[in-house]
């Protein structure tokens, strides 16, 4: 019989050394945290995946520590939404039982990450008919409702769970009768300065330019700079390859080659930080990491690399493989031609039904004929009039509003109804731009042609409306 | 001088509430003492809100409505939202106590009572005009002190609000009628 002695001490070195890399990538990162991701992430997290602390803040901080990290990066939108569902209103302990159903204090009840086997739109993990734990008798209250599947609640284009800006009753009854395309179909014009504009005259002559020797670039880049919106704006070289730099003298040694999105965010403050809450930027939000400084410098910080096309999972043009999503990709550098990156940067990347079918469609026909001078100033509509738009937004502290180009083109594309305020309504009546977004066809036509959906909220709200008409007129007669 | 049984016991029980009582206040304010400053402060908020602000504004000088969509119609929040408000608000900020407005006959249905606690307190309030309703309950596990008081109707538009709304399953109530009750709940420690 011979010793398995020799076998047993390597068996203990193997699984030693391999718990000690599956830890190490755990905590520190590096080259085995790709395979320690568990589960498919969803669609919302998977570009930051690497990035466990982003969700994670502490090792055993449990379910507070999470709650607060969904709160720290959603909690703003939510609450611009007017989130109808908001943790406090489950607060009261006479909501106890309803807890005990449905935990919805918590973001992660609902939006379980790590679980892509049964993730739904929206990065929904619990069954479609959620809605019945707390409004099952929602019948004897509208006898519209009796008998309705409670999995058609948020599917039939009729309620959302967070935001139902442009669905509540009221607002539907107020434009039942809105026309299917206003009389002057304009969206919001840019802001006009900047949100922070600098005092400094136009720069209008290429002398102007303060760059030093050896980094004033070639001819293209100089014209296209005094072309720029900057340099009407007074903005110089050094406005963006010094910052903060005051002193001539010092531009040389202080010149950055490529200035990032942090510089960019010294004036455009509200685009950088909603670019780097969506899907394009959120890589570069700060202090994601994808590993962080180990013991005996086996791992160093390392910070997460900007998107890339490829690493997407909508469809995305080959050509566009290996371009770092950054200001500059869409705006180019030192042109920031803003016409440029409303459409031509948005179709170079992406290679879906919906945006090739933009070209062609009756929106690009109205963006062609506003830039041609033939339509009137605001009537185009472009990828970014959709899904980057203008949209005033209100300090809470302040009061005071303000306009903003929200760079975050996931903030109103799912649930697609909180597109209907925000884009649809400056040019369509509310009941024709709901029906248009409940057709998915249309979407994926680009909106050539006219919905074949029909959701019969208004209807609903207005038979209602009947009804009570036809009750008060009938006290009335009978007193 | 000779002291009877009796005035012994009486002295000793005497002594036994006055430690008792001591003992009580060495631990804190009565949970029903609790509450009923809490609810002072909100009463007297929410009245001056419908008369001062409400009530003045949208009837008596016409310069305003009051809206349950006040952003979107620029009107004024109803007083039972400016209450919920801050009752969020406050969520956000204590566990140590948590109140809300409830009533039997709900504009919002989620706004009935839920516990036996609150319908036996919010009856008990409409059908004693003055007096308070106390009560404990456990919730979630928890043990709470429960207190019901009366939400009356003070000002007019309170009344025309409730009468008028498409919602409302009541429609005749008048002024000074009781229309629901604020819940005020504190958690029980001992």
């Amino acid at each position: 019989m011979t010793s398995n002695g020799p076998l047993w001490l390597i068996w203990l070195l193997a699984t030693s050394a391999a718990a000690a890399v599956m830890i190490a990538g755990l905590l520190y990162g590096g080259a085995a945290r790709p395979s320690l991701v568990i589960g498919r992430m969803t669609d919302g997290h998977h570009q930051i995946e690497l990035a466990c602390t982003a969700c994670h803040t502490t090792a055993f901080g449990g379910k507070e520590s999470i709650q607060k990290a969904c709160v720290g990066c959603h909690g703003a939108e939510l609450a611009t939404a007017k989130d109808t569902h908001p943790a406090k209103k489950f607060a009261d302990p006479r909501n106890a039982d309803r807890l005990e159903k449905l935990e919805a204090t918590q973001c992660v009840t609902c939006h379980t990450e790590h679980r892509g086997e049964i993730t739904t739109a929206m990065g929904l993990t619990l069954p479609p008919d959620f809605c019945a734990l707390c409004h099952q008798d929602i019948g004897k209250d509208r006898p519209s409702h009796e008998g309705l599947a409670f999995a058609t609640c948020t599917s039939a284009g009729c309620h959302n769970y967070h935001d139902n800006r442009a669905l509540y009753e009221d607002f539907l009854e107020r434009h039942a009768k809105d026309p299917e395309t206003a009389s002057k179909p304009i969206v919001k014009l840019r802001a006009s300065p900047p949100e922070k504009s600098t005092d400094a005259k136009p720069i209008v002559e290429l002398a102007a330019a303060d760059a030093p020797a050896g980094k004033s670039g070639d001819a293209a880049v100089a014209a296209d700079w005094l072309a720029s919106a900057h340099a009407k704006g007074g903005v110089n070289c050094s406005g963006c390859h010094a910052p903060g730099v005051k002193s001539k003298e010092e531009y040389a040694t202080r010149w950055i080659d490529k200035p990032d999105h942090t510089v960019c965010a010294t004036c455009h403050k509200d685009e950088t930080a909603t670019f780097s809450a969506g899907r394009h930027g959120m890589r570069l939000a700060p202090g994601l990491m994808s590993a962080v400084d180990g013991p005996l410098g086996l791992t160093r910080k390392q910070p997460l690399t900007p998107m890339r096309p490829e690493l997407a999972r909508l469809p995305m043009s080959a050509k566009a493989h290996g371009t770092d999503l950054t200001c500059t990709t869409c705006h180019g550098a030192h042109a920031f031609d803003t016409a440029r990156a409303e459409v031509e940067a948005c179709l170079g990347c992406h290679d879906d039904k919906h945006s090739r079918a933009y070209v062609g469609s009756p929106h690009e026909t109205l963006a062609k004929a506003e830039r041609d001078g033939a339509g009137v100033k605001g009537t185009g509509v472009t990828c970014a009039t959709c899904h980057m738009p203008r949209t005033t937004r209100e300090d809470p502290d302040t009061g005071e509003e303000h306009l903003l180009v929200v760079h975050n083109q996931n903030d109103n594309l799912r649930p697609n109804e909180k597109m209907l305020r925000s884009v649809c309504m400056n040019c369509h009546g509310l009941g024709f731009a709901i029906d248009a977004l409940a057709d998915t066809d249309l979407v994926s036509r680009n909106f050539a042609g006219r919905p074949s959906a029909r959701v019969e909220s208004i209807e609903w709200v207005m038979r209602r409306l009947k009804e009570r008409e036809g009750k008060s007129a009938g006290s009335a007669g009978s007193k | 001088m000779k002291i009877s049984r009796r005035w012994a016991l009486a002295c000793l029980s005497g002594c036994a509430v006055v430690a008792l009582g001591a003992s009580a206040m060495a631990k804190g304010i009565a949970y029903k003492d609790v509450a009923d400053m809490l609810h002072a402060v909100m009463e007297s908020d929410r009245t001056v809100y419908t008369r001062k602000v409400v009530n003045r504004l949208t009837l008596k000088d016409k310069v305003i409505k009051a809206s349950e969509y006040h952003e979107d119609e620029k009107a004024l929040p109803l007083p039972a939202q400016m209450f919920r408000f801050g009752a969020e608000m406050v969520a956000e900020k204590t566990d140590k106590f948590r109140y809300s407005l409830l009533s039997l006959w709900p504009v919002n249905k989620q706004n009935a009572p839920r516990t036996d606690v609150e319908k036996a307190g919010l009856e008990f309030v409409a059908a004693n005009p003055g007096k308070n309703y106390y009560g404990e309950e456990t919730l979630g596990g928890k043990k709470y002190f429960t207190a019901v008081y009366a939400d009356v109707a003070i000002a007019p538009a309170c009344v025309g609000c409730h009468n008028e709304h498409k919602d409302s399953p009541r429609r005749d109530f008048k002024l000074k009628d009781v229309m629901g009750g604020v819940v005020i709940r504190l958690p029980m420690t001992d």
